[in-house]
């Protein structure tokens, strides 16, 4: 624990231990991945929540530490466990659910197939009823935690998401598949117990209150969230994709976050356990064609993901995909980037009406709406697109003799998150995704080596959110961090050891890779070829990423981390981490 | 949370006929007549339950540690909850002296119930649906 912490690192630990020797030979979607939903040391403890998903992942086939908001953390550490490991796989549709009595499989056949919104309906009603039949008399069930799965994941759809809440999503890593895999559609969590006790309960108490007065004194981002960067990420710093990142730059102020705030919010302050920020809003359509719908603001990644870079510019058209792709299990970032890339083949002429069944037009909420049932059914060209934006450029490549590579954007197969590199006014730049070990992921990216240690690779294994952590002192929050565990963790030790230490072993896993995909060191570890294009529009157009730039600084990258100039490990960090064991592995991919 | 965004605060209303009470078999529960709130005598109590069938809103419940019944007392008067609540800054709990002339009983529902309304409110027609 004290090596790992927790969540995205102990998840990468124990699929070491557990698979790592057979590691390029499991199938991702095979029963013989392991899936896992972790909580951290400080998870349901410090504000922000969170759960944590891994394993090997059928998008990257390394590891990525998945998380999503949710109260499914928070009643599993009641009932008294810190996470739920899955292997093998089920002869029938089945869910877990786990009590202070332990846990147990029960029968999900009649779960099977149903979208997110019934799903979650029937499950509260369920498992609240069975558990009022083994205590009757104890008072009323709180409804319990829930993470499921969408027909998206049922199909196996690589892209597809663990979803929690209707509209929260463990994303990236395609860990929605690997449940379907193992014929699980949902983990049910319920405790009655305490929150684990702490290792300095008064010094938690008063830090809790320390950071508490950092977050809420955030008051901008509490009324906002992310709801408003739809609109100031194209038009601000231009790196907000569209029509697959042919452009980055729009300036449609309809697109705006007053307009979501004033039209469709319902619930302007949404928070999961424990949580201070309360970024998240609650969306709903109560009138017109798309009446019914609900999501949550949409955030800004998916105001990008199932809106500009759909070519859909209209917030009711934005929530209602974001409402279709969160109840089909799709996450609402990787689905949505392969249905841009199927667009853009539709706008060459490389895709066509016969391929889908329907035009696919930019824009066209309908026609995307189609699509994106199509991908969860594997129907028609939905069954190659559902392989995810890398694997499906593969094989159209091949299908219709044209290299579509150059549209595909993703790195590492991980479609990559809604913040270009090429304005160069974001946050993310030349290397973010490069060079991350967890491929387009937008919040993990690649910083220098160093910094991002702290962050991320950090919170990610700390399961606690990101949104609760940036406002906050560094130094508080690993005090935080001590408090809680008792560990002897700083920041010092966590960027020179413990962070390192994770992301090495996360990059082992990746260039070991397989069975079916093997990435090249340097080569791919590189932006999509569309980052070099220059902008065709906005205030910073004619800039794309600098070439030059990448390659020294992922360099720089490998050199601070101990990896040799093609970024395996070398064996003095391997032994310095205590990843002695990996060393036999690395040799063999070492020149 | 019935259905996610659907939260349903659930707290005792400080009803004026106290139900609560009068089901107890074993006179566990009693008036404190400064607050006028309910306190549960645990060593009387037998974890019965009755309490909070006849409860309108179902609020009282076994606590896990010691399985005995767990009303609002209004912590002698000055709660805590409120107090925590304004200290972090939320101020959503707030103290008010009421007139004994309003009904509190219209508060004491199942909070399935108010979460049905409640989702009516959020999300329109869909609402009717999804509880």
């Amino acid at each position: 624990m004290e090596a790992y912490f927790g969540g995205r690192g102990l998840a990468a630990k124990i699929l070491w231990d557990r698979i790592g020797g057979q590691w390029p030979k499991v199938d991702p979607l095979g029963p013989d991945n392991i899936f896992l939903a972790l909580t951290g040391p400080m998870t349901a403890i410090y504000p922000g929540a969170r759960i944590c998903c891994s394993g090997k992942s059928p998008l990257s086939n390394g590891t990525v530490g998945s998380t999503a908001s949710t109260e499914f953390a928070s009643e599993l550490k009641m009932a008294g466990y810190d996470g739920v490991i899955v292997s093998g796989k089920a002869s029938r549709p089945v869910y877990i659910l786990v009590t202070d009595e332990g846990g147990e499989t029960r029968d999900a056949s009649h779960l099977w197939g149903k979208l997110g919104e019934d799903t979650i309906r029937i499950l509260n009603k369920e498992v609240t009823e069975e558990l009022t039949k083994r205590k009757p008399n104890v008072g009323l069930w709180r409804e319990p935690g829930i993470i499921y799965i969408g027909p998206a994941g049922e199909n196996l759809v690589r892209t597809a998401a663990v979803m929690t809440k209707i509209c929260h999503a463990a994303g990236y890593g395609g860990y929605g598949s690997v449940m379907g895999s193992k014929n699980l559609k949902a983990v049910v969590a319920k405790g009655r117990g305490i929150i684990p006790e702490v290792d300095a309960p008064e010094a938690v108490k008063l830090l809790w209150k320390e950071v508490h007065r950092h977050l809420i004194a955030e008051s901008g981002f509490r009324r906002m969230g992310t709801g408003y960067a739809g609109y100031s990420v194209g038009a601000d710093t231009s790196s907000e994709p569209i029509r697959n990142w042919q452009e980055e730059w729009h300036d449609e102020r309809r697109y705006g976050g007053p307009m979501f705030e004033t039209r469709y919010w319902v619930k302007k302050r949404w928070a999961d356990f424990n949580c201070t920020t309360s970024c998240m809003k609650l969306s709903c359509i109560k009138s017109g064609r798309w009446k019914g719908d609900i999501t949550d603001m949409p955030d800004y990644e998916l105001e990008a993901y199932c809106g500009t870079n759909l070519g859909i510019f209209d917030p009711g058209d934005n929530i209602h995909i974001s409402a279709v792709v969160d109840n089909l299990g799709h996450s609402g970032i990787n689905g949505p980037n392969t249905m841009g890339f199927a667009a853009e083949l539709y706008q060459r002429g490389i895709l066509t009406k016969e391929d889908f069944g329907f035009e696919l037009k930019w824009g066209d909420a309908e026609a995307f709406e189609k699509l994106a049932w199509l991908i969860a059914k594997r129907e028609k060209i939905g069954d190659i697109l559902a392989e995810g934006t890398f694997r499906a450029a593969m094989r159209i490549s091949e299908m219709k003799g044209v290299d579509v590579m150059p549209y595909a954007v993703q790195v590492k197969g991980i479609e990559v998150g809604a913040h270009g590199t090429r304005s160069d006014a974001d946050y993310t730049h030349e290397i973010s995704y490069a060079a991350s070990v967890q491929g387009g992921d937008h919040t993990s990216v690649a910083v220098d080596g160093y910094t991002e240690m702290s962050s991320a690779v950090f919170t990610d294994s700390a399961v606690i959110c990101n949104f609760c952590f940036f406002w906050v002192p560094r130094a508080l929050v690993f005090d935080f961090a001590k408090a809680v565990t008792g560990f002897p963790i700083t920041m010092e030790s966590w960027r020179k050891e413990t962070g390192p230490r994770i992301v090495t072993l996360q990059r082992a896993l990746l260039l070991m890779g397989g069975p079916d995909v093997e990435w090249r060191p340097v080569e791919d570890d590189d932006n999509p070829p569309r980052f070099y294009e220059p902008l065709p529009s906005g205030p910073h157009k004619g800039k794309a990423t600098n070439r030059e730039l990448v390659e020294q600084k992922r360099r720089t990258y490998f050199e601070t981390l101990g990896w040799d100039e093609r970024g395996v490990p070398t064996k003095e960090t391997l032994e310095k981490l205590a990843l002695a064991d990996l060393e036999l592995a690395m040799r063999n991919l070492r020149k | 949370m019935p259905f996610p965004g659907v939260e349903v605060p659930h707290l005792c209303a400080q009803c004026d006929d106290y139900p609560c009470v009068k089901s107890c078999p074993v006179e566990a529960l009693s008036i404190d007549q400064e607050t006028t709130a309910v306190i549960v005598n645990k060593e009387k109590c037998i974890s019965c339950g009755k309490c909070i069938i006849a409860c309108p809103g179902r609020v009282p419940f076994l606590h896990p540690k010691d399985n005995k019944a767990i009303i609002c007392d209004l912590c002698s008067g000055d709660p805590e909850c409120v107090k925590v609540c304004t200290e972090a800054g939320y101020n959503a709990l707030t103290l008010v002296q009421e007139e004994m002339s309003v009904d509190r009983k219209l508060f004491a529902r199942h909070p399935i119930e108010v979460a049905k309304d409640l989702a009516v409110n959020l999300f329109g027609e869909k609402g009717e649906k999804v509880i």
